[in-house]
């Protein structure tokens, strides 16, 4: 085994790593911002705007994040009438533009997955705390963000844990369009050292590190979270 | 409007110029692949079950890291781990034999690899499953004087089927979109072949659409008859939250 070249591709690795920790946190973020009205519109919305999220949820989760990746970039990105001013610029921005595809795609993956996960979880707060809430006077928008929300994402914190870690895993795919996260930074490194494994295992070695301190810094939180020893 | 209707029939038709028919042998390809690797995974996650429940120290802790390290680092790493790693030790083995080096067949290597990763999810679903038996029972089969075989095809496999099946029904569906990452490794299943088709023919919305939708049946279809199979495995039971 060879790791002398790890020096030299350190700064490119740490810039890697720092692209594929933006995409999974700003996806993680914008998705559950998505993911929280898509849940409930499901559970208390008019019947159309139900089904519409209904669909939704089921068309993101019935197809590969891959094919919606590239659907974005490629099918989307071709769409686009080719406009004088962006082609005078042409390699440039290339390289900076598939960012905000892939950020688009892994957002709405999570709000997928998670929407759905979210439409369970509001389901399933029991009716008698939000009877309780509302017999407070709290109004409608009060009772979600006090009670209903807060009950609603506690119940499914492990589950949703689950949903964020497939998506720091799925941040590879963004290498197939360009974007030079940690994996695209290591495939440049194996063309141009030609090692066939050494690149690929420390990739999986910070994938592993990436997702214990994911799993750690979550489990911290859950066990912040006030508990009533009910179940 | 006519024109364009006219333009996508001929760009999915079945003959040379359209791509209707490259896209039905991807989504055959896909399938193959799905199968294989799932039947191979609901092997490894018998095994590995097995060996997480009843093995030994040994055992158990080779097992933990082969379930902990698969189910951590990103699927196409692995799967490219494991491409690469497996045709080296192939051909290392073939050239301490005497023989040439040869090329895996792409369809064996597609399966086995995802059937590898998707054995460690299935382990874990399999271990749930035989973890949430109330141990009276199985307590009960033993002091019926049943030797270990007869227990696990009697007694433990029956109770732990309907708990396991959503969980396997799950895992299937995720391995049949895990099988378009093979797409980045260069197998040409439905996704590869719809990138090549899209670059072919420059209409790039209309085949990654295209593909969406096939593997949208796929998926919809799927759910129709797992949650037949599930009906079935649960009848009399309890429906669960």
């Amino acid at each position: 085994m060879d790791w002398t070249w790890v020096p030299q591709y350190a700064p490119k690795l740490l810039e890697g790593l720092w692209l594929t920790l933006q995409l999974t946190f700003l996806s993680i973020v914008f998705g559950m911002m998505l993911a929280i009205p898509l849940g409930l519109v499901q559970v208390t919305g008019p019947n159309w705007l139900a089904r519409l999220a209904f669909g939704f949820c089921t068309l993101i989760r019935g197809t590969p994040l891959l094919i919606q990746l590239w659907l974005l970039y490629f099918g989307l990105g071709s769409l686009f009438p080719s406009v004088p001013v962006i082609r005078e610029t042409w390699l440039w921005p290339i390289l900076r533009e598939a960012f905000p595809f892939a950020l688009l795609a892994f957002t709405i993956s999570v709000a997928g997955y998670s929407g759905e996960v979210m439409r369970g979880a509001f389901q399933n707060v029991s009716k008698g705390e939000l009877e309780a809430a509302r017999s407070f006077g709290m109004r409608p928008f009060k009772v979600l963000k006090r009670v209903w929300a807060p009950r609603a994402i506690q119940s499914v914190l492990p589950t949703l844990v689950g949903e964020f870690i497939m998506t720091l895993k799925a941040t590879p795919l963004a290498a197939t369009i360009t974007v030079f996260e940690v994996y695209g930074v290591s495939n440049s490194i194996r063309q141009n050292t030609f090692l066939v494994y050494e690149p690929l295992l420390l990739v999986a070695g910070i994938y592993l590190v990436l997702v214990l301190i994911l799993v750690t810094v979550f489990r911290y939180i859950e066990n912040k979270m006030p508990q009533r020893a009910l179940r | 409007m006519q024109e364009f209707f006219q333009d996508v029939m001929q760009q999915l038709a079945f003959s040379p110029p359209g791509w209707g028919k490259n896209l039905l042998w991807g989504l055959f390809t896909t399938l193959q692949i799905a199968f294989g690797a799932y039947a191979l995974a609901l092997l490894i996650g018998i095994g590995g079950m097995l060996g997480k429940v009843y093995g030994g120290p040994v055992m158990r802790l080779l097992l933990e890291i082969y379930t902990t390290v698969i189910r951590a680092v990103p699927e196409l790493i692995v799967l490219l781990l494991l491409y690469y790693a497996g045709t080296d030790l192939l051909n290392y083995i073939l050239i301490k034999l005497g023989y040439p080096p040869a090329d895996i067949n792409a369809l064996l290597a597609g399966i086995l690899v995802i059937g590898i990763v998707q054995g460690a999810f299935c382990t874990e679903v399999f271990r749930g499953a035989v973890r949430s038996i109330p141990v009276g029972q199985i307590e009960a089969a033993q002091s019926f004087g049943m030797p270990f075989w007869q227990r696990f095809r009697r007694v433990i496999l029956p109770i732990m089927i309907p708990r396991a099946l959503p969980g396997l029904s799950n895992l299937w569906l995720i391995t049949t979109k895990d099988t378009a990452l093979l797409a980045v490794i260069g197998f040409s299943e439905l996704a590869l072949t719809t990138k090549q088709a899209a670059g072919a023919t420059k209409s790039y919305f209309l085949f990654y659409i295209v593909a969406a939708l096939i593997y949208l049946c796929v998926t919809l279809i799927s759910n129709f008859v797992l949650k037949r199979i599930e009906n079935h495995y649960r009848r009399g039971q309890k429906k669960l939250a």
